[in-house]
């Protein structure tokens, strides 16, 4: 999904320098592109068809908010959208997950535990490696790379059992280890060839020049290219924050009681036969809460941090 | 010129960066701590009214003081704390502490943690065939010992440890039972329509019949929607009419495979519940047709109960707890159930559901563990810690009066009667293909227009050969 973007070239500036002063009236050709492109997407109905698609998208979402303020027997009986001819609010389903037998306050903080080193882990480990792979020469750099890359075509649920066996015997199960190294690993071979594409996108000159002027390893990877890396790398925080928030699959297998993350809880909420399951919507919001947060406050990285790569230079 | 700016500035934010990563650290470690203490604090919430019990039983196992047991179940909370609550009297006695973890997801996470090496202690499966399975393919599952083994000859009907046997060996004891064969109704509605609570299969069809007459309507209302286990609520119909129409001997031969699923007998069964859940005139009241019944969820099938839309609904014991909260559950109340009756005047055929402890280890601690859960003190322990009732057990020594709601005392009642046959759930015992997968399809098929030879052969083309 995080395919590099071919680079568009809008705004050649080549050729507006090497024309001098543009006289009035005349617009370059790249000009013309952009402009045409900015009216076809400007146009009404294009802007309609967007607004009618979020609206569409959002209702599910809407839906699932309204009934999260219901009483549990109309939860049960009725659809949401009848809340608004008969409005019927508590706050009750709230009460109950978080400080209720669920207690999902608790396993919020679990959901933070497991989701900061988790993020954290795959990136200082893929910079460093991604620094290797596009920076240093060694012998069998690239089938080392392309083998890198191409274990992310390994699906992890087969990878599932073999892990948990190795985490019994190297007697780490039941810590929050087995789930940080767990989403470490099913990262890297993604986050190593992102963060190498972005590296790889620096001009070689910088790095010389900075090599010529005396810097080692550690100077060129400190100095010069993680300041350049920075939206790089808060792109790829925020996808691997998103993933590793939402993940049932990981905690299920690899956390025990104690350090189920909130995805887990939230599974169980419904109760041993489904008793309590108009639970889960309010459920789901209260683990909604952070990622929505994450993607509200720094949406602008998704597309920045991804395009950034392409176009530098 | 551009550049050198950019990198002037970086160190600052550089230090910003640290300092925010130091104290997201120490976030972390704070939070690691906290979440350790907060599991041991939550392991047991003890429960006023936790029995006292005797512990001389406990003693053969030897000091077993500061143990630890690790249950994993499928039983969360709410009934979860309850069943927490049962086993406090056992660590006061004997000082073992028991770890309690439950999953919704316990089928498969088991099965996972079994072939990785990462054994619970304690398990408690909800089907036979579970055991089975385990026992079979990866024999993990340690016998039980003879002092569980002694307390189910005792306190339990014999086919019941059957059940917890494979190949002769006995290794699972039964903890708790559901009866599946009740039929739900609303005593309140039943007295204003004059209607009685039928005693023979043939007068609960009148009874359908004249219902239908009287509000022009169909009175049974019934749903089979369960997300991936959509379809099992109608095999409970099915295997209660096989137990009706074909008797407890044929049952076990069609769960052991030693007559064929598309039997004439079986047809009979499947046409016997057809004669409710396939007639546009009896189903599906307030919900639809009959295609409805495969669609409406089954948690939410009965609640026409309440409102009047519904006058029928056949679900098990543990139908009660999905009725909402203040929901009068009693012989003159809202709601109540009556046994699903028969025409058979020798016996009453009572379809049940149930767990069973089986262990993965045999320390002294774990046996200690496993003679508790099969004793008569933890059945009542158990009683008395469900304050708000949904629980029953087949044990003998359980005194009804333990029990918390009429309704359990009318379960423990159907279980204890001298003529109740009772005869584990089919699909919970046949093979996994079968039981949790061409059956279940089957009814979803059956009650969507396929007939029933078609699905009985379906289904029988899909035993598996070994």
């Amino acid at each position: 999904m995080t395919a590099p973007i071919p680079s568009t070239e809008l705004i050649e500036p080549e050729e507006t320098k090497g024309t001098g002063r543009r006289p009035v009236g005349r617009i370059s050709r790249a000009e013309k592109r952009a402009i045409a492109a900015k009216g076809r997407l400007a146009s009404p109905w294009g802007s309609a068809a967007a607004i009618i698609i979020a609206l569409l998208w959002t209702i599910p979402s809407i839906g699932l908010l309204v009934t999260s303020f219901r009483p549990p027997l109309d939860i049960r009986r009725s659809g949401w959208w009848t809340t608004f001819s008969d409005p019927q609010l508590t706050l009750d389903n709230y009460d109950e997950v978080l400080f209720g037998g669920a207690d999902l306050a608790s396993f919020f903080v679990n959901s933070i535990v497991i989701t900061l080193p988790a993020v954290v882990i795959p990136i200082s480990v893929a910079l460093l490696a991604a620094y290797a792979f596009a920076w240093i020469d060694f012998k069998g750099r690239n089938m080392l790379f392309v083998a890198v890359f191409a274990l992310q075509i390994v699906p992890i649920q087969i990878t599932l059992i073999p892990l948990l066996s190795q985490y019994v015997d190297w007697g780490i199960n039941g810590t929050f280890w087995t789930v940080w190294l767990s989403h470490s690993m099913f990262a890297l071979p993604l986050a190593i060839f992102l963060l190498h594409n972005f590296m790889k996108d620096i001009p070689a000159s910088l790095v010389e020049a900075a090599r010529v002027d005396g810097a080692g390893h550690v100077k060129i990877f400190f100095q010069v290219l993680l300041p350049l890396l920075v939206p790089a790398i808060a792109s790829f925080a925020i996808f691997q924050f998103l993933w590793v928030w939402n993940d049932l699959l990981v905690g299920l297998t690899f956390a025990n009681q104690d350090s189920r993350p909130l995805t887990v809880a939230v599974a169980d909420l419904a109760g041993t036969r489904g008793n309590a399951w108009h639970l889960l919507t309010a459920g789901a919001f209260v683990s909604m809460v952070v990622p929505l947060v994450v993607f509200l406050l720094l949406q602008r990285y998704f597309v920045r941090g991804l395009l950034a790569g392409s176009v530098k230079g | 010129m551009t550049r050198s700016t950019i990198t002037r500035t970086r160190p600052r934010r550089r230090a910003l960066a640290v300092a925010a990563s130091g104290a997201s650290l120490a976030l972390v470690l704070a939070a690691c701590g906290g979440g350790d203490d907060g599991g041991d604090g939550g392991g047991g919430d003890g429960d006023a009214s936790a029995a006292e019990i005797d512990c001389a039983p406990y003693e053969e196992f030897g000091d077993i003081d500061g143990t630890e047991v690790h249950v994993y179940t499928s039983i969360v909370d709410p009934e979860g704390a309850t069943m927490q609550a049962s086993f406090e009297p056992f660590t006061e006695c004997t000082g073992v502490d028991v770890d309690y973890e439950a999953s919704r997801e316990f089928e498969a996470q088991l099965l996972v943690r079994i072939q990785a090496g990462n054994l619970p202690d304690v398990a408690f499966l909800p089907q036979p065939g579970l055991l089975r399975t385990i026992v079979e393919d990866t024999g993990t599952v340690v016998p039980a010992p003879d002092a569980v083994a002694a307390n189910v000859d005792e306190f339990f009907d014999p086919a019941l440890k059957e059940y917890g046997t494979v190949d002769g060996t006995f290794y699972a004891a039964p903890m708790d039972a559901n009866v599946k064969s009740y039929v739900w109704y609303s005593p309140t509605a039943f007295a204003d329509a004059g209607y009685e609570v039928p005693q023979t299969w043939t007068e609960l069809m009148d009874l359908t019949e004249q219902m239908a007459s009287d509000i022009g309507g169909p009175p049974w209302c019934a749903g089979v929607e369960s997300g991936d286990a959509t379809g099992w609520p109608g095999t409970d119909w099915v295997e209660d009419m096989m137990l009706r129409t074909a008797g407890p001997d044929v049952y076990d031969q069609w769960v052991d495979h030693e007559i064929p699923f598309n039997d004439p007998q079986v047809v009979a069964a499947f046409d016997a519940a057809g004669e409710v859940l396939k007639n546009p005139d009896y189903v599906n009241a307030g919900l639809g047709g009959v295609d409805s019944i495969a669609t409406t969820p089954w948690t939410d099938a009965g609640f026409g109960l309440l409102d009047g839309s519904c006058y029928l609904h056949r679900a098990a014991n543990f139908y009660q707890t999905q009725f909402p909260e203040g929901t009068d559950v009693s012989e003159d109340g809202d709601v109540f159930a009556f046994y699903l009756p028969t025409d058979q005047t020798d016996i009453k055929p009572v379809e049940i559901g149930g767990t069973f402890a089986a262990a993965f280890d045999d320390r002294p601690e774990v046996q200690a563990f496993q003679t508790y859960i099969s004793s008569a003190d933890w059945a009542n322990a158990k009683a008395l810690a469900t304050p708000n009732g949904g629980w029953v057990n087949a044990n003998k020594q359980l005194d009804p009066e333990n029990l918390a709601t009429d309704f359990d005392k009318l379960s423990a009642e159907i279980l204890g009667d001298p003529a109740s046959v009772t005869r584990f759930d089919a699909s919970d015992l046949m093979p996994g293909e079968v039981g949790s997968g061409t059956f279940w399809t089957a009814i979803v098929n059956w009650l969507t227009g396929s007939s029933t030879q078609e699905v009985v052969d379906q289904v029988e083309d899909s035993w598996p050969t070994s």
